[in-house]
């Protein structure tokens, strides 16, 4: 078994700093909104979540393309991290995002486009981990998965503007919020910089999950190939 | 290109051949539309005043789910009984393969929804016949099969067959979903085209943009 990597151990570390310097800024350095209040102090972990997400299904997507190309293993288990982390991230951003609706809009959810974009996201990619263990054969499996990253993320954009037509042009009164929804406070310097440490604190993070990750698809894939080895042995 | 458009030909002719034989792709779909609808009539009281607003939804619910049923069908025959290994040594490009397979699933799902609609139309004293409309349908209906044929193929060879294909689809073809009913919806109110160009230029958009991926990995779906 390969050792654990010196650099991985020091980005261990160095999320974790991070993280507990963001929390640290959010709460003590940020100054409370004047209109909502403390509440507002989701924001900046709910927006890092969320990038953090899509940049993951990013990855994905990309790493489909250099799979489909290179037909490489290392693409795959790459892409099938991304789309794990991400999965898990961007539902963290959509309950962050409903605790704040829940005191300003007076609703934990409303069909509004970003919402529901977000939660088709959360459908698609748990479709593709349904479709993953769905197929057994481990190469077919990498190349319908590709495929199916790809699609998803070319989707994603197509639904995001046809549901924000269908909103506009039959307006549903969304809390009368709309303004506040799309970030309708302006910041001051030190909410930007809790906002923009938040940000990188949450892209550390996730290159550290995904790198923890990538190392346990690559051990699983060769405890795979041992047991393979074992048993042709074996007859 | 001739010959590309000859051997595309040749796979859609088996497709209708087959169906004409058996009959048993097309009347599945149908019963199970004509089901559809029936369970929308008691589920969402389909009145005359509900009628105008939901019936665009309904068509297009009934249209997807019977076209999952054809969509699973088409590729699942090929694989038992070994046609697509047949087809696969055919010297012939895989994208001929995914065309055929494409425009014999859409010219299915267009024969049910040929069918469906005068039997909607009559039962719901409703006219839905527009010109407007029926671009709406064939444009929908390419997108969906477009990338449904793609999917159908990987779902063939996937363990989880029978659960996998309407949970890879739905999500995907969202847009087709909503730009349908909505333009349909506009055309049955009677909207001027002018207002409705924006669905038809998603429905547009989603076609290419989704034929011309699927040509694209068409390839990667029957490496074998």
């Amino acid at each position: 078994m390969k050792a654990k990597p010196k650099a991985l151990t020091g980005l261990d570390i160095l999320s974790v700093v991070m993280i507990l310097v963001a929390a640290g800024l959010v709460f003590f350095y940020a100054p409370v909104e004047v209109m909502m209040g403390a509440v507002q102090k989701v924001f900046y972990f709910h927006v890092a979540t969320a990038w953090v997400g899509m940049l993951g299904f990013l990855v994905a997507a990309v790493a489909g393309v250099l799979y489909l190309r290179r037909n490489e293993q290392r693409w795959d288990i790459l892409g099938h991290s991304a789309v794990e982390i991400s999965l898990v991230f961007f539902l963290i951003a959509i309950i962050m995002g409903s605790i704040w609706a829940r005191p300003i809009w007076n609703t934990w959810w409303t069909w509004d486009p970003r919402l529901t974009t977000a939660a088709i996201v959360e459908l698609i990619y748990a479709a593709y981990l349904l479709l993953r263990s769905g197929v057994d054969d481990s190469e077919r499996r990498a190349r319908f998965s590709a495929i199916y990253a790809i699609f998803g993320f070319l989707s994603v954009p197509l639904t995001f503007i046809s549901i924000r037509l269908l909103r506009t042009i039959h307006p549903v009164v969304i809390g009368g919020a709309e303004a506040a929804s799309q970030g309708g406070f302006n910041m001051d310097a030190p909410m930007r910089t809790a906002f923009f440490f938040s940000l990188a604190a949450f892209s550390v993070f996730f290159v550290d999950l995904l790198w923890h990750r990538i190392r346990l698809g690559e051990l699983s894939a060769s405890v795979d190939s041992l047991r393979v080895k074992s048993y042709q042995e074996g007859r | 290109m001739r010959a590309y458009f000859q051997a595309v030909g040749a796979v859609i002719w088996k497709d209708f051949r087959a169906e004409w034989r058996s009959r048993e792709n097309l009347s599945a779909m149908l019963v199970f539309a004509l089901l559809v609808i029936l369970i929308f009539n008691f589920a969402l009281e389909l009145d005359l005043q509900a009628k105008a607003s939901l019936s665009a939804g309904v068509l297009w619910t009934t249209f997807i789910f019977a076209g999952t049923i054809g969509l699973n069908r088409s590729l699942a025959v090929e694989k038992d009984r070994g046609c697509l290994d047949g087809l696969l040594l055919a010297p012939v490009d895989r994208s001929v393969i995914y065309f055929g397979k494409a425009i014999g699933n859409l010219v299915f799902m267009l024969l049910v929804e040929a069918i469906v609609l005068p039997v909607f139309s009559f039962l719901y004293g409703f006219p839905v016949f527009h010109p407007g409309f029926l671009m709406v349908i064939v444009l929908g209906s390419i997108g969906y099969a477009a990338v449904g044929t793609l999917l159908s193929t990987m779902v063939v060879q996937a363990r989880t067959r029978d659960i996998l294909l309407p949970i890879l689809l739905f999500p995907l073809t969202l847009p087709v979903i909503i730009a349908a009913v909505k333009a349909s919806q506009g055309f049955f109110q009677g909207l001027p085209l002018a207002e409705l160009s924006v669905w038809v230029n998603i429905l547009v958009a989603y076609d290419v943009i989704f034929l011309a991926v699927a040509f694209m990995v068409f390839d990667y779906v029957l490496e074998e």
